[in-house]
């Protein structure tokens, strides 16, 4: 048990590493001259080489990137060109929404998914079964960002039950707070159900047919608590992998809805600083979000030793 | 049960593809695929050559109209018809997603393949790249990308297309593990096949059908992400029409012209659902065993 | 009454009939064997006496219990009797149990359901079970996984779950098919063990002719979905009134005529082991400590002269498809070298090897797995023609595939057709045309008769012994299995944890084994002669 985790949270750290040498080769490399990139083609070449004097780049580029990822450990995520005030300062501010969205996203569409997808697989083939099953394709094919859209045209503008969008921050107490995330997380979590759904049916029904289930039954135990017992713990191991993945499509969704309802949190940092060209808080917002995919992607690597035990002795 | 064809189901037994046709007639999840799919391809391509009004035009006089018998879809906000400008949509939808699954087809497949047959140091170094890439979730490769080019079409056809490269690479390691554990191999290897002639004459062939499978489904996610990019403005410039765009110009007037907003949303609905519908068509009838599977509880 | 009685059972799934008429009845304290062919449908009487059947399942007919009509039965009755008056074991260890939870737990389970006792005493109950059927709590305790267990150990825990509540009946559906011959041996005593200790009834579905007469006191055999005869063991296999039954008994004890093998006059060996090893990286137990490697093969020395026919034998995991492995040059030795006409072949790179693999082919168990679905048979067969120094004409690789189908009994028709479109026995014969299509010296052949039913491994193992003397090719056959030893082979090495420790002429070794292993091994093959005379000797 030890060894794997230890060999998984080294992966996770090497990953990070190389993650951002990418990032930096990406924005800070590749473009040849970052400040050209910022002030665009026209800029004169006093401006241009102030800039670069302001933002280091005279320093070889090690050298940037050490000094780069050596703030990032201390917290300083260095400076935005644009405000000119600490990126950390912006980051977090944002980080309280979009963290808070994404993880209510993820409970909701786990636990509207893994009920659902156990009571499909236990109709198999019924009406009930297929209701599930279709309804599920519709939602798979839904653009969240849309699906955002048709609810803020159903709840917000016409029965105006929940705001349309903004936030009004944590400070302004929390029940507001939380009202302004609902309908996002909604249009976040859906289409993710629908996909989770299907995989526990399947899961379920591939476990439902391995011989430990006819063991169970020649044991006998009734079918239902054959399928609780047995099966659902078994079945919860491919779901788990595919809960992992899902994270970055949520971390990616929460992004792009925040567009949708006007939320102050990373995603529109993002965009802002694309237009500005904004390349500090690019680099250092990206870097943020994959740290982030990649810690999930740890902590459920970690949840399969425990779901599996198989896991404890091999690789 | 003794029977061993009970048994060996790694893979499809079935050699015959005129089996594979009839059961495909019989799905209906396939035939409703791939009507829907055949019409979203039809659209695009009847746009080359006729769409109702020029999807550029502006017509101010004619602007935020809903649904007629003159514009079926309604009018923009600049008086522009719908129905043509996602017809033309679609063409940009299909050609980013194409040149997106063909980049993940073509490196990682081979990348699969060859991390499956050469165990060890060079299958660990693929699959921590995977691991890598998969970190960046494909919005994050676009926006990466969109800072330092400028967003645009390009930018979302990398983008997606490196998403989908660890996606071929992981299915295509592990379907090829499977193959290559089977005795068939053995018996190939003793008749002096080197891995790469194994490879291309058992594995690929094998494997085939699980890659055409995953395509359909990464092919439907690349609309559903080319949308998502063109809505924050990573996608296609104007003024060539994108459905992800519309959407987002549809979104200040939600309050008064929702059909600006409802039927681009359709328009990609309609599209991922056909290809969904049709991947698992052809998954099942490709599949015989996932069909007939019986739960013994 | 009996207390299991199966009167003029019929089952169809789907439609598709696959029991008739089948009568059978078992009594407290009484083996009951049932033997078949696959698809005799003796798997699904079982999972009909259980009312486990698949999905789409039509049984009529009538099932009793001990006075309960099982057709009948309501679902929670049914959940009452199972795993508390009917066990059952079923032929999968390593698949049986559930791969998340402890055994403790899987043992335990079936205890507090049907008595209602708390966790502390069903967990007390389930250590004492797993102690008698050999699996001491010291040294497994409670909290180990499935996946911490061998495949025999893993039956024992299967048993144990069966046998925790001393159920009246007990059905083993070819509890020991996927385990060695001593282990075979070990689970079939604990089971008549059990079966003497508790007075049960036990159904024993098998298709070994000889472990059923070991084991049974009336044996029932069914062919297709049929009962063909019924009776006493002893009785019936001596008898053998029925030509089915004496189909069966020949078949299980075939041996193929063929001449003994004359050794030449000093011939060069064609095959030349000397000091073979093979490590294997161990599985790390600590992440500062190396592991330590493990030796699948230790020194292994041996030579086979031109058409001579070899066995070697062991039990499962005693390295002998290691070895066969490194022979046929799949993977390489760590030490000592191999010779192959001559040659280092356990040196050369692949392109050096062609001559050699040209002369060495290889037949393996499994007649489903070792083809590729998607080609045609003569593709198939076609494959090592590769190694031809000049590739063979479209016409010429017709010809060859033709003859070789030929040679094995198939018809050159056949080579059109992909491989699903032939049955287990026949497939076995594609491997056999694929192996001698280059005209090889040597073809090493792993298990490849058992998992084939018995009349069609007598027929395959004619096959074998008619191409040795057409063809003069040398066999290595690796085997569990010391009738098939017996039947086709001259000489026999026993290999025992990775190094041959005896050797010698076929029947001198398997009659009068010197070293431990062998006489392990040689004592647990099941001989349907010897279980028949011992059976009536019983009887007096």
């Amino acid at each position: 048990m030890l060894i794997y985790i230890s060999r998984r949270f080294i992966a996770l750290f090497l990953t990070l590493v190389v993650a951002s040498g990418v990032i930096f080769t990406v924005l800070e490399i590749l473009p040849g001259d970052p400040a050209e990139v910022i002030l665009g083609t026209q800029a004169r070449p006093d401006t241009l080489a102030a800039l670069r004097a302001k933002l280091g780049l005279n320093e070889p580029a090690p050298v940037r990137y050490a000094e780069w990822v050596g703030g990032m450990v201390h917290g300083d995520l260095g400076t935005s060109y644009t405000y000119s005030v600490p990126v950390s300062d912006l980051v977090k501010q944002r980080i309280w929404v979009s963290i808070p969205l994404a993880i209510l996203a993820l409970i909701l569409s786990t636990l509207i998914a893994i009920p659902v997808g156990v009571v499909a697989a236990t109709n198999r083939n019924k009406p009930l079964d297929f209701g599930i099953m279709g309804l599920s394709q519709f939602g798979i094919a839904l653009p969240n960002f849309w699906f955002g859209l048709l609810l803020v045209y159903i709840f917000a503008i016409g029965l105006r039950w929940l705001p349309s969008g903004g936030f009004p921050g944590w400070s302004a107490g929390v029940w507001p707070a939380f009202r302004a995330l609902i309908l996002p997380a909604v249009a976040l979590a859906l289409p993710q159900a629908a996909i989770l759904a299907r995989v526990t049916r399947s899961a379920l029904l591939d476990v439902l047919g391995e011989d430990y289930i006819r063991t169970a039954r020649a044991k006998g135990l009734t079918q239902r608590a054959t399928v609780w017992r047995h099966g659902v713990r078994n079945a919860l191991i491919p779901v788990l992998t595919i809960l992992g993945l899902q994270f970055s499509f949520l971390i990616a969704g929460t992004v792009i809805i925040e567009n949708v309802f006007y939320l102050p949190g990373l995603g529109r940092l993002v965009f802002q600083a694309i237009a500005q060209r904004d390349l500090m808080v690019v680099k250092s917002v990206v870097l943020l979000i994959v740290a982030a995919v990649v810690i999930v992607t740890f902590l459920v690597d970690i949840a399969y030793a425990f779901a599996d035990p198989r896991l404890k002795v091999r690789r | 049960m003794t029977d061993p064809s009970f048994a060996s189901t790694a893979i499809s037994t079935e050699g015959v593809e005129a089996g594979l046709m009839r059961r495909l007639a019989r799905s209906p999840s396939f035939m409703i695929g791939a009507v829907i799919t055949a019409i979203v391809i039809l659209a695009a391509f009847v746009s080359y050559f006729w769409t109702p009004y020029d999807p550029t035009a502006m017509a101010i006089s004619s602007r935020l109209k809903g649904p007629s018998a003159s514009h079926i879809f309604g009018t923009d906000q600049f008086g522009r018809d719908i129905f043509s400008m996602i017809m033309v949509g679609a063409r940009n939808s299909i050609a980013v997603s194409v040149f997106s699954v063909g980049i993940g087809v073509i490196i990682g497949v081979p990348l699969g393949l060859v991390a499956a047959a050469k165990a060890g140091l060079l299958d660990e170094i693929v699959m921590r790249m995977n691991d890598l890439v998969f970190a960046f979730p494909a919005l994050l490769t676009a926006v990466m990308l969109a800072a330092i080019i400028g967003p645009g079409t390009l930018g979302a056809v990398i983008a997606i297309g490196v998403f989908n490269i660890p996606v071929f690479a992981r299915l295509a390691r592990g379907s090829a593990l499977s193959v290559l554990a089977r005795e068939f191999i053995l018996a190939s290897r003793a008749s002096g096949k080197g891995t790469a002639l194994i490879l291309i004459e058992h594995v690929l062939p094998n494997i085939m059908n699980t890659l055409i499978v995953q395509a359909t489904i990464q092919f439907s996610l690349g609309i559903l992400l080319e949308a998502g990019l063109s809505y924050v403005g990573l996608g296609t410039p104007p003024p060539f029409p994108s459905w992800g765009r519309m959407l987002s110009e549809s979104q200040t007037l939600m309050a008064t012209a929702p059909h600006l907003a409802l039927f681009p949303g359709l328009a990609i609905v309609f599209a991922v659902l056909g290809l969904n519908l049709l991947g698992d068509g052809l998954r099942d009838a490709l599949d015989p065993r996932l069909a007939g599977r019986s739960a013994q509880a | 009454m009996s207390l299991l009685e199966i009167e003029k059972l019929s089952l169809s799934i789907n439609g598709t009939p696959i029991l008739k008429h089948i009568d059978l009845s078992v009594e407290a304290g009484q083996t009951v064997g049932l033997v078949g062919e696959s698809g005799s449908g003796k798997s699904m009487t079982s999972l009909a006496v259980m009312k486990l059947l698949p999905p789409g399942a039509q049984a009529e007919g009538r099932i009793g219990f001990n006075g309960i009509d099982i057709l009948a039965a309501p679902e929670n009755a049914m959940c009452r009797l199972r795993g508390n008056e009917i066990g059952m074991v079923f032929q999968e260890p390593m698949t049986a149990l559930n791969p998340v939870k402890t055994i403790g737990e899987q043992v335990a389970e079936g205890i507090r359901l049907h008595t209602g006792a708390n966790r502390a005493d069903a967990e007390a109950r389930a250590r004492k079970i797993l102690e008698r059927v050999g699996l001491p709590v010291e040294k497994f305790p409670l909290s180990r996984y499935p996946h911490e267990l061998s495949g025999g150990q893993r039956q024992r825990v299967v048993i144990a779950i069966a046998c925790a509540l001393k159920p009246k009946l007990l059905i083993a559906d070819e509890p020991t098919t996927a385990l060695d011959v001593v282990l075979q041996k070990q689970i079939l005593e604990l089971l008549r063990d059990l079966v003497d200790e508790n007075r049960m009834g036990l159904l024993l579905i098998s298709h070994d002719l000889a472990v059923v007469t070991d084991m049974a006191d009336r044996i029932t055999i069914m062919r297709r979905g049929e009962v063909m005869e019924e009776g006493e063991t002893a009785k019936t296999l001596s008898a053998q009134v029925h030509p089915y039954t004496r189909q069966l008994a020949e078949a299980s004890t075939h041996v193929p005529a063929r001449a003994k093998f004359v050794e030449g006059r000093a011939p060069e060996p064609l095959l030349q082991l000397d000091n073979v090893m093979r490590d294997y990286p161990g599985r790390r137990v600590s992440l500062f400590q190396k592991a330590e490697p493990f030796r699948a093969v230790n020194g292994v020395s041996f030579s086979l002269a031109p058409g001579q026919s070899v066995a070697l034998v062991g039990r499962s995991g005693c390295g002998k498809s290691t070895l066969a492995r490194m022979i046929l040059a799949l993977d390489r030795p760590t030490g000592g070298e191999i010779r192959f006409m001559g040659d280092i072949v356990s040196r050369m790179g692949e392109s050096a090897l062609r001559p050699a693999r040209r002369n060495m082919q290889v037949v393996f168990q499994d007649p489903y797995g070792s083809f590729d679905p998607r080609h045609k048979v003569e593709r198939l067969v076609a494959e090592p023609l590769h190694l031809l120094e000049s590739a063979p004409s479209p016409a010429e690789r017709r010809e060859r595939v033709a003859a070789a189908l030929h040679d094995v009994g198939l018809s050159a028709r056949d080579m059109n057709k992909y491989p699903h479109e032939f049955s287990g026995g026949q497939r076995q014969r594609l491997s056999i045309a694929r192996a001698i299509i280059t005209r090889p010296r040597l073809i090493v052949a792993d298990e490849p008769v058992s998992a084939l039913d018995v009349s069609i491994r007598a027929q395959i193992l004619d096959l074998f012994a008619d191409l040795n003397q057409r063809l003069g090719v040398a066999y290595l056959f690796i085997t569990h299995d010391l009738t098939v030893a017996r039947a086709i082979t001259d000489e026999v090495m026993v290999m025992h944890d990775g190094v041959i420790v005896e050797e010698g002429a076929t029947g001198r070794v398997l009659d009068h084994p010197q070293s431990q292993a062998a006489r392990d091994l040689v004592a647990a093959a099941p001989d349907l002669q010897r279980a028949i005379a011992r059976r009536l000797e019983m009887q007096g």
